[in-house]
């Protein structure tokens, strides 16, 4: 086992239920991947699942919400469906409970878990409905689904998100095994510094435990240095091991999140150096993406080929280099135990830790970000620390400073990743150079 | 290279349904960098409230800034919210970005002119020159006074 402190679980989780798939998969050696996939028409949405379940992977099939549903607007997304317009994503609120058995019906089986991705900040009917249908896992968190893309007080967020999982939690009625994942080690997509990303996955974790969950995945988005997001998936696996020792959990990996490389050879790029990362640093799952990513809404081939490309690259041989300690984790549980001394309510502890700036997102403009933490790439691609405000981590973690941080700077941060991969790709295309120099 | 700029007070702002922020950063950030003072009002942005701050702040320009495709649409709401206040009939809007699903498209952007834009930046290749160029010619509040009764 990997975590030799993890104690079990008081019962075993269902054979179907995502955290079981995982760990089955986890023994057997294998990566998990998984695509994000949604489409309004239940019959596409269907071959989706198919066409995710029989790609030559161990895969979880994903059901991926509009954005009408997203922001509760249902009537919006019933709309749409009647004229017959093009939806970006499955509007599983307004679809009959029938329909949406249909298309998982014969797909979706104790080999084949799917995970309902959202991007709500209240997703309370959503999580009603998945139970009903009788599916039992999905994603998200108080923070991660509210600073970035709402404008919602996070106070308020934190109370729907309780009563959220526990809505989620009446599939236990009937024998499955509620499982949610953090979107918390994503925050913004780019450009925040991995020890915050690893604290709020472990906080918003800590946050479905209170509300009755007991699998748990805990996400960590790839950023712009292997050696860096290495050591941070190990600071998540030992925090999460400390904090959460009675739950049943894994940690799931993110390809890149920011702004994607441009060419199919850089895409390509990026998502096998993600799947590498997986393998080395202990990340159980893999969120795929793929070469169509930087210019429209991927094909269900599209998707397919990246998962079967994410699997190929996951049982290359991996380099075996000694764990780096650059004071990764030591940030993160300050972090973490700072903002859990507030209140003994996670939830509130998480609003007060924003209010205070315990918590504060470099760049995140959500009136409850304090907005005094900046971030900048370094000169060897790894995310630094500019400034820290009123973060529990001293003045000490700002180590070196940039220049300065001008909007051209930021837009060649922005397009760090992209940009290397895209000449990276370039040359392996010609032969010049088999893969991106910075990987180990 | 900015001892000759009047600071003009810009509200950079999202449109209601787009959640991308990024956009918002780089402007704010560039805008200030040319001796202006910003107030960005972050993500999806109602009509009603940018209404209220520019009530409340009486900026010199509102920069509308929009990524997810739907800003052809969107951005006749947040013009629409902006014209519907008599005091802010007379304060310049300009919007940018990725506006349609499918690159630019010149009658869309004709209705936004229409609709009360100033100009429509929708053309991604040009970089930050013809914002630039624009801001030049934006009045500062106490400019407009004087030049009192000269339409925009």
């Amino acid at each position: 086992m990997r975590d030799p402190t993890v104690t079990a679980p008081s019962t075993p989780a269902p054979p179907g239920s995502l955290g079981a798939y995982v760990a089955r998969a986890r023994a057997a050696g294998r990566l998990v991947v998984q695509p994000r996939m949604g489409m309004g028409s239940p019959a596409t949405m269907r071959a989706g699942l198919q066409a995710t379940r029989d790609a030559a992977a161990t895969s979880v099939g994903t059901i991926t919400l509009d954005s009408y549903t997203r922001v509760g607007d249902h009537e919006a997304a019933r709309t749409a469906l009647r004229r017959g317009e093009q939806l970006n994503g499955y509007p599983i609120v307004v679809h009959d409970l029938a329909t949406t058995r249909a298309v998982l019906d014969g797909v979706r089986d104790d080999r084949f878990p799917v995970q309902v991705r959202h991007g709500s900040a209240d997703p309370r009917a959503i999580f009603a409905t998945l139970a009903a249908v009788g599916l039992d896992a999905s994603e998200g968190g108080p923070v991660s689904y509210c600073l970035p893309y709402s404008r919602k007080p996070l106070q308020r967020s934190t109370t729907d998100w309780a009563e959220a999982c526990r809505q989620l939690d009446r599939v236990r009625e009937v024998g499955a095994e509620p499982h949610l994942e953090t979107f918390g080690g994503c925050m913004l997509g780019q450009l925040c510094p991995p020890s915050l990303l690893v604290a709020i996955s472990v906080l918003e974790a800590m946050f479905f435990r209170t509300y009755g969950l007991r699998s748990i995945s805990l996400s960590y988005a790839q950023q712009t240095a292997p050696d860096q997001d290495t050591e941070a998936i190990r600071a998540l696996r030992s925090l999460a091991a400390r904090l959460l020792p009675d739950v049943d959990r894994h940690v799931v990996l993110y390809a890149y999140m920011g702004v994607y490389p441009r060419t199919p050879s850089g895409a390509r790029l990026v998502l096998a150096e993600a799947a590498r990362l997986a393998v080395r640093a202990g990340a159980d799952r893999l969120i795929v993406k793929t070469v169509a990513e930087a210019h429209r809404i991927p094909t269900i081939t599209e998707n397919v080929t990246a998962l079967e490309e994410a699997a190929r690259a996951a049982e290359e041989p991996g380099g075996t280099e000694p764990a780096l300690d650059t004071g990764l984790l030591t940030e993160a549980t300050a972090i973490v135990e700072a903002v859990l001394d507030l209140a003994p309510d996670p939830g509130r502890a998480l609003a007060t830790a924003f209010r205070r700036g315990y918590l504060d997102v470099p760049y995140c403009l959500h009136p409850d970000n304090a907005g005094r933490a900046r971030s900048y790439l370094d000169g060897d691609g790894w995310l630094r620390w500019a400034a820290v405000g009123s973060l529990p981590i001293g003045p000490e973690a700002v180590r070196g400073r940039p220049q300065r941080l001008g909007s051209a700077d930021l837009l060649a941060a922005l397009s760090h990743v992209a940009d290397r991969f895209d000449a990276a790709g370039v040359l392996a295309h010609d032969g010049a150079a088999p893969a991106p120099a910075t990987n180990p | 290279m900015n001892a000759d700029v009047r600071p003009l007070d810009i509200v950079v702002t999202s449109t209601p349904s787009d959640s991308h922020t990024w956009n918002l950063v780089y402007l704010q950030l560039l805008l200030e960098e040319l001796g202006h003072r910003v107030v960005n009002l972050g993500a999806c942005v109602p009509g009603s409230l940018l209404a209220a701050e520019c009530t409340l702040r009486r900026p010199d320009l509102v920069v509308v800034s929009t990524v997810n495709g739907h800003g052809y649409q969107d951005g006749l709401r947040t013009v629409s919210a902006l014209q519907g206040v008599p005091a802010l009939a007379d304060v310049p809007v300009v919007i940018g970005g990725k506006l349609g699903t499918a690159g630019p498209d010149p009658a869309s952007a004709r209705r936004l002119i229409s609709a009360g834009f100033t100009l429509v930046f929708d053309d991604e290749l040009t970089g930050p020159a013809p914002l630039r160029a624009f801001l030049a010619t934006v009045r500062t509040a106490s400019e407009a006074v004087a030049e009192c009764g000269t339409r925009r």
